[in-house]
C-alpha cells in the first residue's frame, strides 16, 4: 500500500516536473507545477505529515501558483514561446552546471543518510502520530520553542522583501511625467 | 496505517465488508444529497428572490415549480456544445471539472448529523459499526476545507483564460485577485475558531458547542463570524462580490464562452459551493448538528436523537442559505477598488487584530494574569496599530489624488 502510494505520487511529481520544463506555453507549465505540488502533498500525507500537506496545498497550489497565473494573464505572455531563441547566452550552460550540482548534492545526501532512511522507525512520523492534532502540536513546539530565532529571521526576510517590492513599484517619477510622488 | 486517515472509530482495526459498505453508502449519500440539495437551492433562490421582488417565480414544472431546475438541467444537457476556435482546447475542457470537484470534496468533512449529547461525540451505530455521520474526518480537519477552497479558484481562472476572448479573461483576472485576497481574511477568522476550540477536527469543534453560550460565535466574540461570512461570500463569488461574472460589464464573466453541459457544471459548482460554505459556517460557529440549547436546557425534537442532529443541521443551513439569497436580492455590487479596499484594509487587519486579542487573552489565562488588564493592554496596542494604518492609508490616498487618480 505504501509502495503503491509512493509510486503514484512520484509519477505525479515527475510528470509535473517534466511538464514545467518542456511545455512551451507558460500557463501549461504552471499547471504542471500544480501537479508536482499535489504529488509532493500526497507524499507528505504518506509520511504522516498531514499538516505540511495541507499547508503545501493552501500556500503553494492555492496562492503562489495562482499568483503566477495571475501575472501571466495580466502581462499577456500566455502564448507559446519559441524555445530555440536564447535571450541570454550563458543561461543554458549555467543551468546545466547548477542542475548537475543540485542533483549531486541530493544524491550525496541520500547516500549519507542511507542508514537512517532504511530504518522505518526513524521516519518523519511525530511521536504519537495517531493522536488527532499531533502534527500541529509538534510543528508548533519546534517552531516556537526550539527554532524561534530562525523563524523570526525568516519573517523579517519576508517583510524586507515586501517593503522592497513596494519601494521599487512606487519609485519617484521623472519630473516630466506629471507631479512627483512622495515615496 | 491505523488511525492515519481518520479518527473515525470505524476505520481503526480491521476493515471488513461492512466497513466498506458503510463508506460506499456514505460517499453515494453525500454525492446524491449534494446534487439534490443544489437542485432545491436553485429553486429556493429563485422563489425567494421572486417573493422579494413581488413576482411569482418558477411555478410551472412540478408542484410550486420544484422541478424547474431539473427541466433546465435536462435542457442544458441536450444543447449544442460549443468549443471556441481560439480556445485552449485541453484547459477549456478541464476547467468545469476543476470547479465541480472541489465543490463536492469540501462537503466531505462536514458533520452531517449524529448524536452529540453527553459523551457520545456524534458517534452512531450503522450496520454494527461505530461511526460518525460524516464522510471523512482527516487529521487536518478544517484546513482541508481551506485547501479545497484555495483550489476552487483554478476552475474559474482557467475557464476565463482558456476561452481565448477578452471578457472571460477580465473575469478570471478579477477572480484570482479577489479569491486570493479574501482567503487571507477567511483563514485568519478560521484561526480564531481553532484557537478557541483547540482542535482542527470538525467533529471536535462541533462537540464543544453544546449550548448557545458555548457556540463559537459567542466564544470568539462575534467579529470573526462577520469577517468569515463576508470573506466566504467573496470566495463564493456571490453578490455583492460577483464581479467575476458582472453581466453589465463583462457579458457573462468567466463563463461567457461556455454552453451546454459545461456551463451546467459551473452552475452546479457555484450553488454546491454556497451550500457547502453555509454548512461550514454552521459547523464552525453555530454548533452544526447540535440541538439549540441555553445553559442545560436543550430543545428536544420528538424524533430519535440520531436523526435529530441532521434535522438541526438542515434548519441552521437553510437559515444561512436564506441569508445568502437575501444578500443577493438586496445588496448592490461593489466596485473593484472598493472590493480590494474592503479586503486588504478592513478585513485582513481586522481579523488579524481580533486573532491577536484572543491569543493574548489565552496566554493571560494560562499565565494567571488579570483578564481585564490583558484585554485593555492588547486593545490599546491594537488601537495604536489601527491609528498607524489609517494614517498610512490617508497619506497614500492624498498622494494618489495629487497624482490625478480618480479614486
Amino acid at each position: 500500500m505504501a509502495l503503491f502510494v509512493f509510486v503514484c505520487s512520484a509519477a505525479m511529481i515527475l510528470v509535473g516536473a517534466l511538464g514545467v520544463v518542456t511545455r512551451s506555453n507558460p500557463v501549461h507549465a504552471a499547471l504542471s507545477l500544480v501537479l508536482t505540488l499535489f504529488g509532493v502533498a500526497v507524499t507528505f500525507v504518506a509520511l504522516q505529515a498531514h499538516f505540511l500537506a495541507a499547508v503545501q496545498v493552501i500556500v503553494y497550489a492555492g496562492a503562489i501558483v495562482v499568483l503566477f497565473l495571475f501575472v501571466i494573464m495580466l502581462l499577456g505572455v500566455d502564448r507559446a514561446e519559441n524555445l530555440r531563441i536564447e535571450p541570454l547566452r550563458v543561461q543554458r550552460p549555467l543551468a546545466f552546471v547548477v542542475s548537475t550540482g543540485v542533483a549531486a548534492v541530493v544524491i550525496a545526501a541520500i547516500v549519507r543518510a542511507r542508514d537512517s532512511l532504511a530504518d522505518p522507525s526513524r521516519g518523519l512520523a511525530p511521536t504519537g502520530a495517531d493522536a488527532h492534532d499531533a502534527n500541529v502540536r509538534e510543528i508548533a513546539r519546534e517552531i516556537f520553542s526550539s527554532n524561534t530565532f530562525a523563524f523570526e529571521l525568516t519573517s523579517v526576510l519576508l517583510l524586507v522583501a515586501v517593503v522592497g517590492t513596494v519601494l521599487l513599484a512606487r519609485r519617484q517619477r521623472s519630473p516630466g511625467a506629471g507631479h512627483p510622488v512622495r515615496p | 496505517m491505523t488511525g492515519q486517515l481518520a479518527v473515525d472509530p470505524m476505520l481503526e482495526g480491521g476493515i471488513g465488508w461492512a466497513v466498506v459498505l458503510v463508506v460506499v453508502v456514505k460517499v453515494l449519500l453525500v454525492f446524491v444529497v449534494g446534487l439534490v440539495a443544489t437542485m432545491l437551492m436553485v429553486w429556493f433562490e429563485r422563489k425567494v428572490i421572486a417573493g422579494m421582488q413581488n413576482r411569482v417565480g418558477p411555478n410551472k414544472a412540478g408542484p410550486f415549480g420544484l422541478l424547474q431546475t431539473l427541466a433546465d438541467g435536462i435542457k442544458l444537457f441536450f444543447k449544442e456544445d460549443l468549443l471556441p476556435e481560439r480556445a485552449d482546447k485541453f484547459v477549456f475542457r478541464l476547467a468545469p471539472y476543476l470547479a465541480l470537484v472541489p465543490a463536492f470534496l469540501a462537503f466531505a468533512i462536514i458533520p452531517l448529523g449524529g448524536d452529540f449529547r453527553g459523551d457520545k461525540a456524534g458517534i452512531v451505530t450503522l450496520l454494527g459499526q461505530q461511526t460518525r455521520l460524516q464522510l471523512a474526518d482527516p487529521p487536518v480537519g478544517v484546513l482541508f476545507a481551506l485547501a479545497i477552497s484555495s483550489i476552487a479558484v483554478y476552475g474559474i481562472m482557467l475557464a476565463g483564460w482558456s476561452s481565448g476572448s477578452k471578457y472571460p479573461l477580465l473575469g478570471s483576472v478579477r477572480a484570482s485577485a479577489q479569491m486570493v485576497s479574501y482567503e487571507a481574511a477567511l483563514g485568519l477568522s478560521l484561526g480564531c475558531v481553532l484557537l478557541v476550540s483547540g482542535t482542527l477536527s470538525t467533529a471536535g469543534i462541533v462537540d464543544l458547542q453544546t449550548s448557545i453560550g458555548n457556540w463559537n460565535i459567542v466564544t470568539t466574540g462575534f467579529v470573526p463570524f462577520v469577517i468569515f461570512l463576508i470573506a466566504a461570500t467573496a470566495e463564493l463569488n456571490r453578490p455583492p462580490f460577483d464581479l467575476v461574472e458582472a453581466e453589465q460589464e463583462l457579458v457573462g464573466g468567466f463563463n461567457t464562452e461556455y454552453a451546454s453541459i459545461r456551463f451546467a457544471l459551473f452552475f452546479l459548482a457555484e450553488f454546491m459551493n454556497t451550500i457547502t460554505m453555509s454548512a461550514l459556517i454552521v459547523t464552525l460557529f453555530f454548533g452544526g448538528p447540535q440541538p439549540i440549547g441555553i445553559g442545560d436546557t436543550t430543545i428536544d425534537l420528538p424524533i430519535p436523537n440520531a436523526i435529530e442532529g441532521t434535522v438541526w443541521l438542515l434548519i441552521k443551513v437553510i437559515a444561512f442559505l436564506y441569508v445568502y439569497v437575501w444578500f443577493r436580492a438586496t445588496l448592490p455590487r461593489l466596485r473593484y477598488d472598493q472590493l480590494m479596499d474592503l479586503g486588504w484594509k478592513v478585513l485582513i487587519p481586522g481579523s488579524l487584530a481580533w486573532f491577536m486579542l484572543l491569543a493574548a487573552q489565552r496566554v493571560g489565562r494560562e499565565a494567571g494574569w488579570d483578564q481585564v488588564v490583558v484585554t485593555l493592554a492588547t486593545a490599546l496596542v491594537l488601537l495604536g496599530g489601527y491609528g498607524l494604518l489609517s494614517r498610512a492609508n490617508r497619506v497614500s490616498r492624498e498622494n494618489r489624488e495629487r497624482d490625478g487618480a480618480q479614486f
